[in-house]
């Protein structure tokens, strides 16, 4: 049974495509999957570190900005005369490229925040994300500011007796989407269960003990905050290669709430939270959206943010499982102890 | 030179605003440690409160403004009562996504009343500016730095010489030495919420008709008090004020000499220079207030 469960949620989603006949819904599941990912790696630094990155959006954006730029090229002036010409490459050469820039700054905001943490990653990491959508909006020679970046081409990819074959088709790219949520999954599971993913618990759980056991915090926070960066940036550049049209509202604080509201919905810590979460915030606004404003949906985001942390603090996912734990232990028979115990007076 | 002047002229101006809402973001993270993300949204609630009370009910200017910083106190107070106290003692993170859900609530609830059109505030003062040699300043800005100056002081009086600001004082150094020496802490973290509440009000009731009244100016506005905060160090109050003058100093050279476009991103600079050199604020006294 244990075994065939994971079998089973991936038979799920690599058949998704054939449920959803519908082109909208699976535009929807491809966003909402894409979503996924982003929280995801949210969740590996809330989650297993205990760090609130607020301006995730931005290692998101800088995936997709780095991811676009890289297959469309650009031609730059900076200062000092210095001119820099970037011809374009094939767009899957953008997602390695977007997955490295985004680590990179993972890395430097780590580095620069991770001395004194806390309340400061917090307000660099918000500072970040808006200060990148100044710089989007601002650059104009790379970025086009307000302009957007069009025409993003899609992900090609060279197929042995077809050739050069470049992903339109929403089906493929969303087995594309799905192939790498799996393995930010497994890379996240791999991580958390080794000794690496152990020392961040234990650094969130009590810091003075990990420190006094010899864990280096710096280390273990700034290496989660690159691979954490590095996935938000994966999924940045699945999105600028399928929407094929960015701009620098792609940086706004929302998207960051609408993360973060997927984590601690599905519950934060534990692996499946951000699907549970996600599944729930992506389809959501689907269902609100043709009743209400969007300004109502994000009231109602607001709105929900604070009654899970009043009435269910931990999330879904771990409330799930402490149910099962509770109905197991009551179908189960009492322990052999217990009867020893009540054998006890007797004799 | 006149350029320079003139910068340094705007700054000052701008600075006084800054210092109230830094002031009391700091109060608030210094007292209760919690970080009041709802902080730039009652920035724009009183900046809406003065718009609200001069174009719809034809209220006086400065009543307006007035009544903007009392609602905007009163609206702090129902926050700390509705949302905190519930969850007093409860982990940092815990408190943090209470008031981003209560940020994202009510910026939102603001663009669903006002729509996403910008408002502006009719000010009974003279659009002609004022020639001091140099520089020209408009009367309005004048009135911005008396009012935020005299709030600047009369905060500062009131901690340091009513009883109530002795009780703040006391419950900042040690809560629990607090609580026994009769002290009603919920009572005071109400209070001290309402305080910065009501200051953060203030700056927006103040620079709401010099610029103009959106529903997201209140984003900027928590990222400026946040690099204020940090430049002058969690939970000091003359760091927040000194704070608040030099990121104003920062942001109009900045935007003078470097880019216009990049004026909002200068508080991101102060903050990355200070984590990088003098990560616990520059006027750091071991935990003391007032």
């Amino acid at each position: 049974m244990k075994r065939a469960l994971p079998i089973f949620w991936l038979l799920v989603l690599f058949t998704l495509p054939v449920w959803l006949r519908d082109p909208y819904f699976l535009h929807i599941t491809i966003i909402t999957a894409i979503f996924i990912i982003a929280a995801m790696s949210l969740n590996l630094l809330l989650g297993y570190t205990g760090q609130l990155s607020l301006g995730h959006v931005a290692f998101f954006g800088i995936g997709a900005y780095a991811s676009a730029l890289t297959s469309l090229g650009f031609d730059i002036e900076l200062p000092g005369g210095l001119h820099i010409v970037h011809a374009p490459w094939p767009a899957i050469a953008g997602f390695p490229v977007g997955i490295v820039v985004a680590g990179l700054c993972g890395y430097m905001i780590g580095k620069l925040s991770f001395k004194v943490r806390g309340a400061y990653f917090v307000i660099v990491t918000i500072s970040f994300a808006e200060v990148m959508r100044l710089v989007a909006l601002n650059w104009v020679d790379l970025t086009q500011g307000p302009l957007a970046l069009n025409n993003i081409p899609p992900y090609s990819i060279w197929l042995p007796g077809i050739g050069e074959y470049e992903i339109w088709s929403k089906v493929v790219f969303f087995y594309v989407v799905a192939a790498v949520g799996v393995a930010c999954y497994l890379i996240i599971q791999r991580l958390v269960q080794s000794r690496i993913g152990r020392a961040m618990v234990a650094l969130k759980d009590n810091e003075s003990l990990a420190i006094s056991v010899g864990i280096d915090v710096t280390r273990y926070l700034v290496l989660a905050a690159v691979m954490s960066a590095a996935m938000a940036g994966a999924a940045g550049s699945l999105y600028a290669h399928y929407v094929k049209i960015i701009d620098p509202e792609i940086f706004l604080f929302i998207y960051t709430v609408t993360m973060v509201i997927m984590v601690i919905t599905g519950g934060k810590g534990t692996l499946a939270g951000p699907i549970v979460g996600g599944v729930i915030f992506g389809f959501l606004p689907v269902v609100v959206r043709s009743y209400v404003a969007p300004a109502v949906q994000w009231m109602i985001y607001g709105a929900l943010m604070i009654v899970i942390v009043f009435l269910l603090p931990r999330g879904i996912v771990p409330a799930i499982e402490q149910y099962f734990l509770n109905r197991k232990q009551a179908d189960r028979p009492p322990d052999v102890a217990v009867l020893a115990d009540l054998d006890a007076p007797k004799s | 030179m006149q350029e320079l002047l003139q910068h340094l002229a705007n700054a000052l101006l701008l600075g006084s605003t800054y210092a109230l809402l830094g002031i009391g973001l700091t109060l608030i993270f210094g007292i209760m440690r919690v970080v009041n993300f709802t902080h730039g949204e009652l920035y724009s609630f009183g900046a809406y409160a003065v718009f609200f009370l001069e174009a719809a009910l034809g209220v006086n200017f400065f009543v307006a403004i007035v009544v903007a910083v009392i609602a905007g106190c009163l609206l702090g107070a129902l926050i700390e009562f509705a949302l905190l106290r519930p969850i007093q003692g409860a982990d940092i993170d815990t408190t943090m996504l209470v008031m981003i859900g209560a940020w994202i609530f009510m910026q939102n609830s603001e663009l669903l009343y006002w729509g996403g059109v910008a408002k502006s505030i009719k000010t009974p003062f003279p659009e002609a500016p004022l020639q001091l040699g140099l520089i020209s300043v408009s009367w309005l800005r004048i009135f911005v730095l008396v009012v935020g100056s005299v709030l600047i002081v009369a905060t500062y009086f009131f901690i340091d010489h009513t009883k109530l600001g002795k009780a703040i004082r006391a419950t900042f150094q040690d809560h629990d030495t607090a609580a026994l020496m009769g002290i009603n802490i919920k009572g005071i973290y109400t209070a001290t919420f309402a305080l910065g509440s009501g200051l953060a009000a203030a700056a927006g009731a103040l620079l709401g008709p010099v610029f103009l009244v959106t529903p997201t100016m209140g984003d900027i506005a928590s990222l400026k008090a946040f690099a204020i905060v940090i430049l002058g160090g969690l939970g000091n109050i003359t760091g927040a004020t000194i704070g608040g003058f030099i990121l104003a100093f920062v942001e109009e050279l900045g935007a003078g000499y470097v880019s216009s476009g990049y004026r909002d991103a200068m508080g991101f600079v102060i903050i990355i220079v200070i984590l990088l050199f003098k990560p616990t604020g520059l006027f750091t006294r071991a935990d003391r207030i007032g």
